[in-house]
This record gives structure tokens, C-alpha cells and sequence, in this order.
């Protein structure tokens, strides 16, 4: 019974916590903006514009909603639910800290640590594919069909590369759980230390995965009108937007935990404090880091140019899996030398 | 035949590795933008803040008055023949006693108004005023909804007559005798 307190009061908090994150990535995407072109950005509602995600949201929700006559009404609803539920799911088996032991009892600060943690998030993932290709396809029209059909190719062919990357860091680990992973990235045993190629085919993958900049091809407005949510209106579309955003803090998350120590901080063993301390300490470090890669897709996005579709899909089948490929088996090499195997 | 020397020839030339990868591209390009996080703001956050205008500067017209708190205009209705945009109307009317306080001369605007969707800041209707009444001055006429609201009349144009409610006009009146 207080387990299942403990996982719903973790549930609860995550669940908010991401959201917030992600209601407040919408205005530090205009405020960077903003910033990197010399400008102020949203500073009228509330204080330094504080208050506009709040503005944003009464907005969306007081906008008429409009399902076009000749969509399929269920999956029309069904599109942004799923691509809102995936995006949610994911923070589930991200380790947020250490844990925390109270009255002789350790409680983990994940909500659930399952031992194949890494693959259920790519599953979870390539779920959300199915919400934008359901929503272009009931809206009825041919941009937001074409738009979904870019949306899902390209999530699917970056979706490979990130597996062959993901699949050569577990040849390091050993390990599929999130958790373990973290755990022995202890210090400032980084992952990024061994996988130099793997960190740079995993963000690239994870911007194109998050449809951001340079990725960003399902939404264009002069081909496409508005991509695969052209049809959608009211909060509809507001899931759409912000489930972006979730999933920009999920990736940013999930790249941290894997390749950059998680909550993990050089110096850990050195600064004498109690381990609960250092599990608080800990996340905040964590929470650092996310800010700094949810900072770094805004800062790309600020100022790379977007790809070409067929630039994008030669760079996705051509160079990216097969430097994934590479990876792997110089990874391969790696670790059977560092394990004595390999007898030249 | 070449004109300038800016021309340049177009080479299609192969990418290096260096190039091919993009990283040191994107590298160099985000070291730009980053810079540019920290250079200062050029945005002027209107209307808590207004950028300096030239005192020849055009706006917003005032009717003036005298150091005695007294209206300067005597509806002689030159500025209204000089407007060619025919922006400006008004009604005189007669001074009556116990009203030199508010009233320079025996005759007086009872009603003027210039109607600032008509208007295009000429300067016309001060360069033709006997009386210096009438100033376009440096203050931007505000933005509205509803176009009877463009119509200005006396309450928005005569300057108000405590010291910290006159409208400074010196510069611009300066400049206008000089022409």
C-alpha cells in the first residue's frame, strides 16, 4: 500500500514536473530567440513575461475548435491523445536521482526501474509516430497527409540510427536499465568519454526524432501549409505543440542519463556530505544539465538552417547508420580488448 | 562589359572532409549566435520608452498658450485655409467679460479639432499661423480602434496650463524661425 503511495505521489510529481518543464520551454523558446537576435522577447504578461505560457494555454483553450466535416471525428481526437500520452509515458524509467533513505527504508527517485528501461523508451517513442500519422490521415487533406508521411519517415529512419547507437553504449554497459546505466557512470565516468561518435549520432538522432531544427521538415509552410496538424485548432493543436516540447525534455533527459552522467558529478565522494544530500544534489546537478540540452535544441534551432527532405533522408540512410554501423563494431573491438579477448 | 568588381565566379567545387561533416560549420555557427545572447538589445520598449526624435520632428499639434495661462489662438482660420489635407476645422466665437483670463484676444476658438487620419504633418497650418498658436510637436499620435477617435479636439490639442502640464515647444519653434 505505501509503495503504491510512493509511486503515485512520484507519478503525480513527475507528471507535473513535465509539464511545467515543458509549458516553460514554449517561453524560453521565445525568450532565446529572442535573445539571439538582439531582441527582448515576451515581457508583458507578468513580470519579464512569466506569465505567457499561462496566457498561451487560456488562449489555446478559448479558441473554437474545429473538426472538419468530412475527417474521421475518432481518430481525429485519437491523434493528439496518443502523441500526449507517449510523450508522458517516457518519463517514466528516467532515474531523477539517486534516492533518498528515510527511516532505514531506500527509496529510488525513478518511478519505475525496469530492466529492459531503454528499449520501452524507444517503444514508447515509435508509438508516438502512430499520433501523427493517425492525425494527418483522419484530418482529410493532402498537406497534413503529406506532412505526417515526411513527420513518420523521418522519425522512422532517424528511430535506426539511434538504435545503432544506443545498441554500441550497450555493448559498453552490459546493461538495458536506465538505472544501471547511470549507476556506472559514477563521478566523471561519462559515457561520453567511450562513445565520443555515439553522443554526436544520438543528439543529431534525437533532434530529428523531437522534429527540430534542422529536422523540422513536417511543418512548412510553403509546402505544406502547416504539416501534419494543418486541420487542427483549439488545444487539439495544443497538444501537438506541447508534446513537443515534453518530448524535447524527455530527449533532453534521456541524453543526459545516458551519455552524461545522469546525476552523476565529478568530485561526488570528495565533497563529504550525507547521501542524502548528495542524492538532492544530485538531481539538481540533473535538472542542470536537461536545462542545458533543452538550451542547446533551442540554440541549434536559432542557428542552423533546415535540411533539404532529400538532404535529410541522405544524411539519415547514407551517413548516419552507417557511421552507426562503425560505431558498433569499432565499440565491438573496444570492449573485446578490454576484456582480454581479442589475441592479435 | 563589367561594371562593379563585385562580381564572383561561381566554382562548384567538391566539399572537404572538414566541411562534409557540418560539425565545424555548426560549431562556428553557434559560437555566432551565442555571442549575440550577450550583445545589447536593439528593441525600444515603446511606449514606456520612446527613441529621441529630431526637433524638427512632426507629431502630435498643440495649441499654445501664453505665459499667462491664456489661449493663443483667435480663430482667424488661416491654418485650416493653409491645410492642404483639409484636416482642420473650427467655430469662433466672441470673448466675453470675465473671460481674459482664458482668452488672449476678443475672438477665440470655441471649437477646433483636426481630424489625424486626414492630416499628413505638414507644418502648414504652423508655418501660417500669425499667432503661434499652433506646434506640431514630438509626440506620436497614439493608436485606436475606432476612427471618431482620430477627430481631436480642444481637450486633446490646448496645452494644459500648470507649469508641469505646458508643452515644450522652443526647439521646434526655433528651428521654424530660422526658415
Amino acid at each position: 500500500m505505501e509503495f503504491l503511495l510512493i509511486k503515485f505521489v512520484l507519478v503525480v510529481i513527475v507528471f507535473a514536473v513535465s509539464l511545467g518543464i515543458a509549458a516553460y520551454s514554449t517561453y524560453a523558446e521565445r525568450k532565446i530567440a529572442a535573445f539571439l537576435q538582439d531582441r527582448v522577447g515576451p515581457d508583458r504578461a507578468g513580470p519579464f513575461g512569466l506569465l505567457q505560457p499561462l496566457a498561451d494555454g487560456v488562449k489555446m483553450f478559448m479558441k473554437e475548435e474545429i473538426i472538419p466535416s468530412n475527417a474521421d471525428r475518432l481518430l481525429f481526437i485519437l491523434g493528439p491523445c496518443i502523441m500526449m500520452m507517449t510523450a508522458c509515458m517516457t518519463g517514466v524509467v528516467i532515474p531523477w536521482g539517486h534516492g533518498l533513505e528515510i527511516n532505514g527504508t531506500f527509496y529510488p527517485v525513478q518511478i519505475t526501474d525496469i530492466n529492459i528501461g531503454i528499449l520501452y523508451v524507444f517503444g514508447v517513442v515509435s508509438i508516438g509516430v502512430y499520433g501523427i500519422m493517425i492525425g494527418g490521415w483522419a484530418s482529410n487533406n493532402k498537406y497534413s497527409l503529406m506532412g505526417a508521411i515526411r513527420a513518420s519517415s523521418q522519425m522512422i529512419s532517424y528511430e535506426l540510427a539511434m538504435g545503432m547507437a544506443v545498441i554500441a553504449l550497450i555493448m559498453t554497459t552490459g546493461t538495458l536499465s536506465v538505472r544501471e546505466m547511470v549507476e556506472q557512470q559514477h563521478g566523471i565516468h561519462w559515457n561520453v568519454f567511450t562513445q565520443p561518435l555515439g553522443v554526436i549520432l544520438f543528439i543529431v538522432c534525437a533532434f530529428a526524432e523531437c522534429n527540430r531544427t534542422p529536422f523540422d521538415l513536417p511543418e512548412c509552410e510553403t509546402e505544406l501549409v502547416g504539416g501534419y496538424h494543418t486541420e487542427y485548432s483549439s488545444m487539439k493543436l495544443g497538444f501537438y505543440l506541447f508534446a513537443e516540447y515534453i518530448n524535447m525534455f524527455i530527449s533532453s533527459a534521456i541524453i543526459a542519463s545516458l551519455y552524461f552522467g545522469g546525476y552523476n558529478f565529478p568530485f561526488i565522494d570528495q565533497l563529504g556530505l550525507s547521501p542524502n544530500m548528495l542524492s538532492i544534489v544530485g538531481t539538481l546537478i540533473f535538472f542542470g544539465k536537461i536545462f542545458f540540452f533543452i538550451f542547446f535544441f533551442m540554440w541549434i534551432r536559432w542557428t542552423i538552417p533546415r535540411f533539404r527532405y532529400d538532404q535529410l533522408m541522405h544524411l539519415g540512410w547514407r551517413t548516419m547508420i552507417p557511421l552507426g554501423i562503425l560505431n558498433i563494431l569499432g565499440t565491438g573491438i573496444y570492449v573485446l580488448y578490454k576484456n582480454g579477448q581479442l589475441h592479435f | 562589359m563589367q561594371l562593379t568588381n563585385r562580381s564572383k565566379v561561381v566554382v562548384n567545387k567538391e566539399m572537404t572532409f572538414a566541411e562534409k561533416i557540418y560539425l565545424p560549420a555548426i560549431l562556428s555557427g553557434l559560437l555566432i549566435t551565442i555571442k549575440h545572447l550577450f550583445r545589447k538589445k536593439a528593441t525600444v520598449k515603446y511606449p514606456e520608452q520612446t527613441r529621441p526624435v529630431a526637433p524638427v520632428y512632426r507629431g502630435w499639434h498643440v495649441l499654445k498658450r501664453d505665459e499667462q495661462g491664456r489661449e493663443n489662438c483667435t480663430a482667424c482660420g488661416l491654418c485650416a485655409v493653409a491645410c492642404p489635407a483639409e484636416a482642420i476645422t473650427m467655430t469662433a466665437a466672441e470673448r466675453k467679460k470675465g473671460e481674459e483670463h482664458l482668452y488672449r484676444e476678443e475672438k477665440y476658438a470655441a471649437v477646433y479639432e483636426i481630424n489625424m487620419l486626414r492630416c499628413i504633418y505638414c507644418g502648414l497650418c504652423e508655418e501660417a499661423c500669425p499667432k503661434e498658436a499652433i506646434f506640431l510637436t514630438d509626440r506620436m499620435v497614439p493608436s485606436d480602434m475606432v476612427r471618431t477617435n482620430f477627430i481631436f479636439g480642444k481637450d486633446k490639442l490646448v496645452e494644459g496650463t500648470e507649469a508641469d502640464k505646458r508643452i515644450d515647444v522652443s526647439l521646434r519653434a526655433k528651428a521654424h524661425r530660422h526658415q
